[in-house]
Order: C-alpha cells, then structure tokens, then sequence
C-alpha cells in the first residue's frame, strides 16, 4: 500500500492538488481533501485494459485505428469535438489533426464559456490568479454561478474561506455577495443575496455600471432588484480594497449571452477606476481553460475553428459543434474526452446517430456506447501524466499515481494520424 | 394555456445539481443518474396552484419538444421558473438554435407546465 500525496484533481476547473490518494494493488482504496466530486472520479476510476470498439464489438487497437482513420478520411466536412477532459499535450495533437483533415474543431467551450470568449475578445480579460484572491480580496460577487454544489471546494480553497496575507480573518474579513434567479446552495450562503429576473442580468449589469459612475436611476427597480438595493451594491464595490466577480452559466446561457459578459468585464473596467477589480469565468471542466490556451496558441482561436481551407478559420455559430450537427453539415465526428450526446440539444444528438462518430474517452459514455469505434484510454492526472490550466490560467503538472494499461489519448491520436496519413 | 389550474407558463432554467454529478460518476447509462435528471423542481407555491405533489407526474412543452418527468419543490425558485438538471431530459426541451454564438438556450426558454 502507497500512499501518493498533493495529487491534482482534474474534475473541475478548481484543479485541487493537495489531494492524498491510498493505493493498493492498482487501485485507489482511499481519497483524501477531495470534494464529492472529486471522490466520484478517483473511487470509480478501473484503469484495467479494456478491448477497444467498432460497431459495438470488441477488437484490436490497431484494427480500431484502420477503421477510425478511413471514417476521417473519407469524411466530407469532418468535426472534431470535446478536449476539455484530457492533456494540453493531447490537445495540441487533436489540432494537429484537424489540420491534417481540414476538419472543424470545437471544445466544449462552446457550451460553456464560448460566450466568455467572445466577450473577451470585445472588451478584454480583466483577471487575476486564484492566489491573489486568496491572499487579497474582501469582496466576492458570485453572478449566476453555483460554486457550492459545481466547485464544492472553491470557497475553502480560493474564495470565501481561506485566509490570506491580507486577509486575516478569512470569511470574517471578505463579504460575500451572489446574483442569482434561484436561491441557490451558494445564495444560502452569502452575506447578500440578489435575487435577479431571469433573463435580466444585461439591465441590471447595465444599471450597477451607471451607478458605479455616479448617475442615479430613473427607475424604481431593474430586473427585479430594487434601485436601493443596487445602489448599496454599488457603494460595496467602490468601497472595497479588492473585488472579484466570479460568473458562470447563469450569464452566458441564457439571453444575451456574451453581452451579459461583456456587462461583466465593462463594469470591471469601470470599477478599477476606483478600485482593484477583477472578473473570473468558473470554469467547469478540469482542462477547458486548456483547450482554449492551446486552441489560441495553435490556430489563433479559442474554440469554433475550420481548417477546411488548410488555414484556420473562426466562425462562432457557424462552425461550433451544435450549429454543425443541427445543420446536418457534419458527416463524421470525434469525440475526445466529452459526452456531447448526454448535453447537446437533442436535434445535434439526432444528427449524431445518423453519422459515424469516433469516441475517445475513459469512461464508456453515452456518446461512446453509441459510437462507430471506441477507444478506451488512460484518465489523464490518474493514470497518464500532462499539463492541465486551472480556471485562473495557471498550469499545473498532473501526475500519474495509478500504473498505466490503456493507451493515452496521446498514443490514439498518434496512431490516427499516421492512420489518416497512410490510408 | 386553457386552465391555469391545469398549467403554467414558466422559463426553463438547466443547470447541474449535487445528485446529477453523483449519477455521473455512477456512470450514464446507470438507474441512479437517470433518476437524477428525470425530474423538474417548481416553487412550492406553483405546486400548489396545480394541485400536485411532489413526485407526481407532469408534462413540460417548449417549443422544440416535451418530456414527462416528476416534479419536486424547490422553495428557492421564483414562481415562475422551472429547473430541469442538465441531461437528456432537459436538452429535449432545449432547440437548436444559439443565435449565431454556439451556444443553444439552456436557460430562458418558455416552458409550459402541464398536470397529467
């Protein structure tokens, strides 16, 4: 029995690693600090080999591989999408293949924070690291996000909790404020609760900014928020010594979209007139903050790329992977490290039943158990080691507790690309 | 809507729940995660206008597509939202079209609530 200690866990966009893990004959008998979440992926994590997929039937990897590679070769206007649960190195080779196949390429992103992206571009990246939140914010603004049940150790490690150079007394010391239409986990947990109309946040955004800068509102409340209220809102964010806005899916789902992120990032814009300010996506997955550094770096795009042409191409809407597959544009897919057929509209899954799919992904989910050829692989950060970007932006070395006998996602990217090449 | 005690016109919010993760990690094709996203929560006070209980069975239309699923009561909602956790049951109510962002309306769309 070993015992491996500050392993990092890849679950979310936390990327917790001061996680102990307990091994004995190959498996993970006892998980230490994790949250349930991350418990959920150490407990239930098998790395025995399993036989790769075609049709349903098992076979050899190399078999897999001739029959994944002739499906992209053969394709018309092939899509490749996911990479949020896997390496920054796996990811650089996914787009190295899309390269090779002039295909589309599209993280989950694009059903997360693309609209953050979006906004990003227009006004900029007011951000911070997880460290410095730490260590100096006294005001944390949670707006349309639920850290408590999808970041369950985000306020103990980064935010809420924890106490910092600055701030002594941690909890005692920073005030918590969340924006929400529900009266979520976290709300039940701040200092301030406000409870917005749905669909209201770009008003409200709007009316906090004009506040900010001194005007008054001719309005008695805005989205279901009195006017005094957010005027009190106001004074706390001009007031404190060093504030945070932390926003999720509440923001870039719902109407507006990254307009309501651009709300965010002008209004941080403006408090920083006053104040230090920053503005932080919360991240979901364990590596989607990856795929967009990696995706930026290589094509010159976070998410939403063509390589059609032979030269990368961004179309938001055009070639992210739900407009691709509603559209019936698409006539294969691959799939890597995600599950698009549990969390895409069901007119994007429909079309995903009538096209070859190839799954590339630990665990057989709904996506893989449907696909053409499957290939199960090694969790990355269990199993195979590779860099991972917390939701700050900060990379972090993932390590390897638990002995490999599946291939990397590394290696079966690897392979299809000397598949596609040879067919 | 022809009988407001027989429906509601609410918005469809989708989003994750502590039960939902747990099915996942059970695996997706598992009894457990199915249960967790098989389900919608109202206010109590919609409950109550559409005389049901907690587990009863209702129908939930949108204009891309309806599901049938129990309902539970969740007093942190507005009266006029509904919540379905993120899976296939919600993202059969979700459409297509994401107004040229990505992006389809997980959150936002006009839901209306039907008492079986």
């Amino acid at each position: 029995m070993t015992v491996e200690r500050n392993v990092v866990c890849t679950f979310c966009g936390c990327l917790c690693d001061d996680i102990n893990l307990t091994i004995e004959d190959d498996r993970i008998v006892k998980v230490e600090k994790a949250c349930g979440n991350g418990r959920g992926l150490f407990e239930g994590y098998n790395p025995d080999p399993i036989m790769p997929k075609v049709m349903g039937r098992d076979t050899t990897f190399q078999e897999a591989v001739k029959e994944a590679s002739r499906i992209l070769r053969s394709a018309r206007y092939p899509l490749i999408y996911g990479l949020s649960s896997t390496s920054s190195e796996a990811q650089r080779m996914t787009v190295q293949l899309a390269e090779l196949i002039g295909a589309s390429i599209d993280s989950t992103s694009s059903v997360c924070h693309g609209p953050t992206g979006l906004a990003m571009q227009a006004v900029g990246e007011p951000t911070c690291t997880l460290g410095e939140i730490k260590n100096r914010a006294d005001l944390l603004v949670f707006w349309g996000c639920n850290p408590l049940v999808t970041h369950s150790r985000h306020f103990a490690r980064y935010s809420a909790m924890p106490k910092g150079r600055f701030i002594p007394e941690g909890r005692r010391d920073r005030k918590v404020v969340v924006v929400d239409v529900r009266r979520s986990e976290t709300a039940k947990s701040a200092d301030m609760y406000l409870q917005i109309k749905q669909g209201c946040d770009f008003e409200v955004l709007l009316a906090l900014k004009a506040l900010i800068m001194g005007r008054t509102l001719d309005a008695v409340e805005v989205g279901g928020i009195p006017a005094e209220v957010l005027q009190q809102l106001a004074v706390e964010m001009k007031s404190c010594r060093y504030g945070v806005i932390f926003f999720g899916m509440g923001l870039t789902m719902t109407n507006g979209r990254d307009l309501n992120v651009r709300g965010v990032l002008s209004l941080v814009r403006e408090l920083n007139d006053h104040t230090r300010f920053s503005a932080l996506p919360m991240r979901g997955h364990g590596n989607v903050t990856g795929a967009d550094q990696v995706m930026s770096w290589l094509c010159g795009y976070p998410f939403a790329v063509n390589y059609s042409r032979g030269y990368p191409r961004y179309g938001p809407g055009e070639y992210t992977a739900v407009d691709l597959l509603c559209s019936g544009e698409a006539d294969c897919m691959l799939v890597i490290a995600s599950d698009p057929a549990a969390h895409f509209p069901a007119p994007a899954v429909k079309h995903m039943e009538t096209i070859p799919v190839i799954a590339i992904d630990p665990a057989e989910s709904l996506t893989a158990a449907g696909a053409s050829v499957y290939f199960p692989t090694a969790m990355y950060g269990i199993d195979c080691e590779g860099t991972a970007y917390r939701m700050d932006g900060v990379a972090l070395r993932l390590k390897a507790p638990l002995k490999r006998k599946r291939p990397s996602d590394e290696e079966v990217l690897q392979a299809l690309i000397e598949g596609v090449k040879s067919c | 809507m022809s009988d407001e005690s027989f429906s509601a016109v609410c918005t469809l919010v989708t989003g994750r729940t502590l039960e939902q993760a747990k099915g996942m990690h059970i695996g997706k094709t598992e009894e457990e995660y199915r249960k967790a996203v098989d389900k919608a929560f109202l206010s109590p006070e919609v409950l109550s206008k559409l005389s049901l209980n907690e587990g009863d069975e209702v129908m939930l239309k949108t204009r891309c597509g309806k599901v049938r699923v129990r309902v539970y009561a969740d007093a942190g909602l507005p009266e006029d939202v509904v919540f379905v956790p993120m899976g296939p049951t919600a993202n059969a109510l979700v459409g297509s079209d994401t107004e040229g962002s990505g992006m389809p309306s997980f959150k936002g769309l006009q839901v209306e609530v039907v008492r079986s």
